[in-house]
């Protein structure tokens, strides 16, 4: 069975931000010719990435996990302390008022495991009633423990949209990348959602479903596999969700562990090169997003959050400076993990980008 | 040590035009039109070349398709059950012949 300790529980060299960003420029690592991704940008006009609008305030609650995915960017697990504290709450939930973002994505680590996840919500409710509120919902959070059993009725009550990971829709392929047992706790928890009206068409309670790939391939077409997911989860566990969005796996953290100790790395980049689209590039999610860590520091996107890459606008890196203008205004910081969400129809955490 | 298949010669397979440009333009172009989405998916048509490349027994094809399939959300039991497919056809072929054999048989005894 895989160990349920993170890299950083490991000591693992990989749990280091600099030694992942020194493995991704090593061209020895690939032994191919990688090109730098800031000249993939070049020559398509997009270098240095610029904002477009910035809609999307994402926020990392803290590290914590109660699963040990294979393929984690975050290297989140039960091991992970990390936690974002009430004032820096406190802070994002004043910044969400003031700039009235369309929408605030809580992510993880299982942000319910932040004991004050729940005061968040309610904050961001009452400072901006309209903005959409996302929770990336690990769904076998709501089983853990009793104290989380009503979560889909507080997650109805906030109006709170749903997305949750679930990488294949049997139990071998999920539970190979999630852990034992995860698929059953999941099917478990996906039904409890739906009880309360989420993924019904009518109620207006959004529950989406992320896929990625257990492996070192790229993802399917969005379209094709969410009729698929939908008809097997409908027949056999009577469960029903609104969307499907496909991700490709980032080459960072435990997923560029699994890629290096497999010896899949190499093929895997050249693949992620091999298919890099200039539409997906043009969107890719980076441009009308930030992504706040648990310690308040601002990221253009949750991956360069995890590989410490803060934003370059040196005037605002801490949402205790937050400067809207200056954060407008800046270059947005790429390194060769970026291929991830520029391959094929693209990748976000909304899925496929390219238009 | 040299063989006469090599994996990274699958990526080269473009490069065929090379030595005749009008005739791999056509081909690929028509490799293209064929294996897009319509009255077959194009997962369909994934499992069909699978199972082809294993009857054909084309190492390249299998490697791509073992990708192509897997990227395209099949499960291990489908494309086991693919190649199946193109084994009972072998052996179908193989076995239906028998019938030929018989006749033959037949004919020349008493």
């Amino acid at each position: 069975m895989e160990s349920l300790k993170t890299l950083n529980g490991k000591h693992h060299e990989l749990a280091g931000s600099k030694y992942q960003l020194k493995v991704l420029n090593d061209e020895s690592k690939t032994g191919k010719n990688i090109p730098a991704f800031t000249d993939k940008l070049l020559s398509i006009q997009l270098f240095p990435l610029k904002p477009t609008e910035i809609e999307i305030f994402q926020v990392n609650l803290g590290k914590m996990c109660n699963q040990v995915c294979q393929h984690c960017h975050v290297d989140a697990g039960p091991d992970r302390k990390e936690i974002m504290d009430m004032e820096t709450m406190q802070t994002c939930s004043n910044l969400i008022g003031q700039y009235r973002f369309s929408v605030v994505d809580l992510t993880g680590g299982a942000p319910e495991l932040n004991p004050l996840f729940r005061w968040f919500v309610e904050q961001i409710r009452k400072v901006n009633p309209t903005c959409k509120i996302i929770v990336r919902c690990n769904l076998t959070i709501i089983l853990a423990n009793k104290k989380y059993y009503d979560l889909p009725e507080f997650y109805k009550t906030h109006r709170v949209e749903v997305v949750s990971s679930l990488p294949f829709y049997n139990e071998g392929r999920t539970d190979k990348q999630r852990g034992n047992g995860v698929f059953k706790d999941s099917v478990k928890a996906l039904q409890l959602l739906n009880e309360v009206g989420y993924g019904a068409a009518a109620s207006g309670l959004i529950l989406n479903l992320v896929y990625n790939p257990a492996g070192a391939f790229l993802p399917p077409n969005q379209e094709a596999l969410e009729k698929e997911y939908k008809a097997e989860l409908s027949a056999k566990y009577g469960i029903s969700f609104n969307n499907l969005f496909t991700i490709t796996n980032m080459p960072i953290s435990r997923y560029l562990n699994y890629l290096l100790q497999s010896g899949n790395y190499s093929d895997y980049m050249e693949k992620l090169v091999t298919a890099f689209n200039p539409g997906a590039a043009a969107n890719v999610m980076c441009r009308n997003t930030l992504s706040i860590g648990w310690n308040g520091y601002i990221y253009d996107c949750d991956f360069n959050q995890m590989l410490d890459l803060k934003v370059e606008s040196n005037a605002s890196q801490h949402i205790n400076d937050f400067n809207f203008e200056s954060l407008k205004k800046r270059n947005i910081i790429v390194n060769q993990h970026c291929y991830g969400c520029t391959a094929g129809a693209g990748s976000s955490c909304g899925g496929e980008v390219a238009k | 040590m040299k063989t006469y298949y090599n994996p990274e010669d699958l990526k080269k397979f473009g490069s065929i035009g090379e030595f005749q440009k009008p005739l791999a333009d056509k081909f690929f172009d028509y490799y293209g039109e064929v294996f897009k989405e319509g009255a077959l998916t194009a997962r369909e048509k994934s499992l069909i070349a699978l199972a082809v490349a294993h009857a054909i027994q084309c190492p390249y094809c299998i490697d791509a398709y073992s990708v192509d399939t897997t990227e395209k959300g099949c499960t291990e039991a489908q494309v086991m059950e693919a190649i199946h497919v193109a084994a009972a056809i072998r052996g179908g072929a193989t076995l239906v012949h028998g019938v030929q054999m018989m006749n033959k048989v037949k004919e020349i005894s008493m």
